[in-house]
């Protein structure tokens, strides 16, 4: 479904982060594990296109990033990548539906109201349709966040340490409600994490190091 | 969803600093609106009072004050011309009509303006009621006079001497009578009592003890009649260059041109204008620094909006376009209010001089001018949002998703 080939990425003229080969099929789950300061999030972001690598390839769904103009690699990631940020980051003055609508808006994709409502019902969420984030506990801030990246039916979601200052039951929540809803929509699903209570429930790992 | 409704939830969630910048842009605004609409109406009311009069000729003095006594009605007449040099000047070939007013006695602060029904005629009065007079001491009356006063066809009132209203300076014998009232015409004449000027002259003249008025009128010996003014039509453009010289080198009178003293007045009035107009475009200008104050600042509350509306798909040049649009929406709404406020502000402008007897202003009239008003808040908006704009075009997506 994608794959890094060579990937290099500098920061100050120092490597950040090096991927030699990475593969996943249609669908599969994969974590990213590594410490602090390995590259996790810089992985992801790579992967979702918003962060342009020094060297080396990313396609996913048969798209090679490379080939892309910025403003294609913008619409691409609109209606094919979903993601859920570690701070969510729900627009604060926006109600949750209008959330939703903002993903399909900023996707370029038609605004179906019904499918932003038919995502927040499979989240228990529809009466929560016209509150502001600020009103929402922390848990159904994420529902949320996870009904934002799915909105659009993405088929690679990525998650930044979804898991991260939750207590054990919340943890495997979390985790189930992004796995439940990769599944949905068919979704290739990455999530990056140091958390290791998770290992066991994901099939697929990607371990990062450090680099020296 | 769309840029509009974004920029409003924006709008919405910062309502006080929303509030201020639309205030200040409406200030602004409104200020402009005010000094368009009443110089304006100031200008064209000047303009139709003087319209047809090309000379006003009266005796000596300062030629604004001629213009001033005997076209707006607005001060004291110099003093007067004898009537035979008057009709001299009536009959020169290159004098197309010459309307003759004697003035000196008012009503209630509403001045008595002796003259012909020429003068009726030239500012096109029309009776609401009645008639134009036909003998001495028949009066017609302006409708503002008509409003203040209560008077209507058929009242009897006294004059008073000069402009004054005090008790004691009217004349003793000899009652006006209100044979018609004109109807409403935004000219000089509503604020006028009309008469001959036989009347007038009757009033002054040293004939107390004879108590028939058309007698008195008779008996008036040519070198006692007096004209204040003669408002004067050209007959040919010769006129202009012939006639002021004329008249001032053969007689005790002089000429003023309408045209060339109320620009001079114009442009006395019009330093306190652009004082005015200044204080408007510093209102504008902290308006918009205001606008960029708040825009800027909200860039960086709003880095990660940005930045997660980047991830879910938007292009640079979108979040630029949003900034642009909510700086265009903020200058829109301050523009319009501040449209609703100027003009309701002239209109109260307009009852407060209503009070003073002084010219009519109204807000209810649109000044083409004003679109470049709304046009300069909208820029004010636009270049205002440019940097913020900028800035958030520059986003650094997974730096700023990085760092939070």
């Amino acid at each position: 479904m994608f794959a890094v080939e060579n990937l290099i990425h500098a920061y100050d003229a120092r490597d950040v982060l090096r991927v030699a080969s990475w593969q996943a099929e249609q669908g599969a789950h994969w974590l990213i594990i590594g410490p602090s300061g390995s590259g996790k999030t810089t992985l992801l972001h790579a992967l979702a296109g918003i962060l342009k690598p020094t060297s080396g390839s990313i396609t996913v769904a048969e798209q090679d990033f490379g080939a892309l103009k910025p403003a294609e690699l913008d619409r691409f990631r609109g209606r094919h990548i979903g993601m859920v940020l570690q701070r969510l980051h729900l627009v604060a003055s926006l109600t949750v539906l209008n959330n939703l609508l903002l993903a399909q808006y900023m996707a370029g994709e038609p605004q179906n109201a019904a499918r932003a409502r038919e995502v927040l019902g499979s989240l228990d969420l529809e009466d929560k349709a016209n509150a502001h984030p600020h009103e929402l506990s922390h848990g159904q801030a994420q529902r949320v966040a996870v009904a934002r990246a799915v909105v659009n039916k993405p088929k690679l979601l990525l998650a930044d340490e979804p898991t991260s200052n939750l207590d054990d039951a919340r943890c495997l929540q979390a985790l189930d409600l992004l796995q439940t809803q990769a599944k949905a929509c068919c979704a290739t699903l990455v999530i990056a994490t140091h958390d290791q209570r998770i290992k066991a429930r994901v099939p697929h790992h990607f371990d990062l190091q450090p680099q020296a | 969803m769309n840029l509009a409704t974004i920029s409003l939830s924006y709008l919405r969630a910062r309502s006080l600093n929303t509030l201020l910048n639309v205030l200040l842009l409406a200030l602004g605004v409104a200020t402009i609106v005010l000094l368009l609409l009443t110089t304006h109406q100031l200008d064209q009311r000047m303009r139709r009072d003087a319209q047809g009069i090309d000379l006003v000729v009266g005796a000596k003095g300062s030629p604004m004050q001629v213009i001033l006594s005997s076209i707006y009605h607005l001060d004291v007449p110099t003093g007067n011309i004898p009537y035979k040099q008057a009709l001299e000047i009536s009959r020169h070939r290159l004098v197309k009509k010459a309307i003759p007013l004697a003035l000196g006695d008012s009503y209630k602060g509403f001045r008595i303006n002796g003259t012909t029904h020429e003068y009726l005629a030239h500012y096109g009065a029309k009776f609401a009621a009645g008639k134009a007079w036909e003998k001495p001491l028949e009066a017609v009356i302006g409708a503002e006079v008509a409003l203040r006063t209560g008077l209507a066809v058929g009242a009897k009132f006294k004059g008073a001497h000069g402009m004054g209203d005090k008790p004691g300076d009217e004349h003793e014998s000899l009652p006006y009578a209100v044979v018609g009232v004109l109807a409403p015409s935004g000219t000089v004449i509503d604020r006028l009592v009309i008469t001959s000027v036989e009347s007038v002259w009757a009033m002054h003249a040293d004939h107390h003890e004879i108590k028939d008025i058309n007698e008195i009128a008779r008996q008036i010996k040519d070198e006692e009649k007096e004209y204040t003014a003669l408002l004067i039509q050209y007959a040919s453009p010769i006129a202009a260059a012939m006639l002021p010289r004329y008249i001032n080198n053969n007689s005790g009178m002089q000429s003023a041109s309408p045209a060339y003293e109320t620009a001079r007045l114009f442009s006395i009035i019009g330093v306190g204008v652009d004082v005015l107009r200044g204080f408007a475009l510093v209102l504008m200008f902290s308006a918009g620094l205001s606008v960029f104050i708040a825009l800027y600042n909200a860039l960086n509350e709003r880095r990660y909006d940005l930045a997660v509306m980047r991830t879910l798909g938007a292009r640079p040049l979108k979040l630029m376009a949003l900034l642009l649009f909510e700086g265009l929406l903020l200058a829109l709404i301050g523009g319009l209010l501040g449209l609703v406020v100027g003009h309701a502000l002239t209109e109260i402008l307009g009852y407060a001089l209503k009070a003073a007897q002084q010219v009519s202003v109204t807000g209810w009239i649109w000044v083409n001018d004003e679109w470049w008003v709304l046009a300069l808040a909208l820029g004010v908006g636009v270049v205002a949002a440019l940097l913020p704009a900028w800035r958030a075009y520059r986003t650094d997506i997974a730096g700023t998703l990085a760092r939070g």
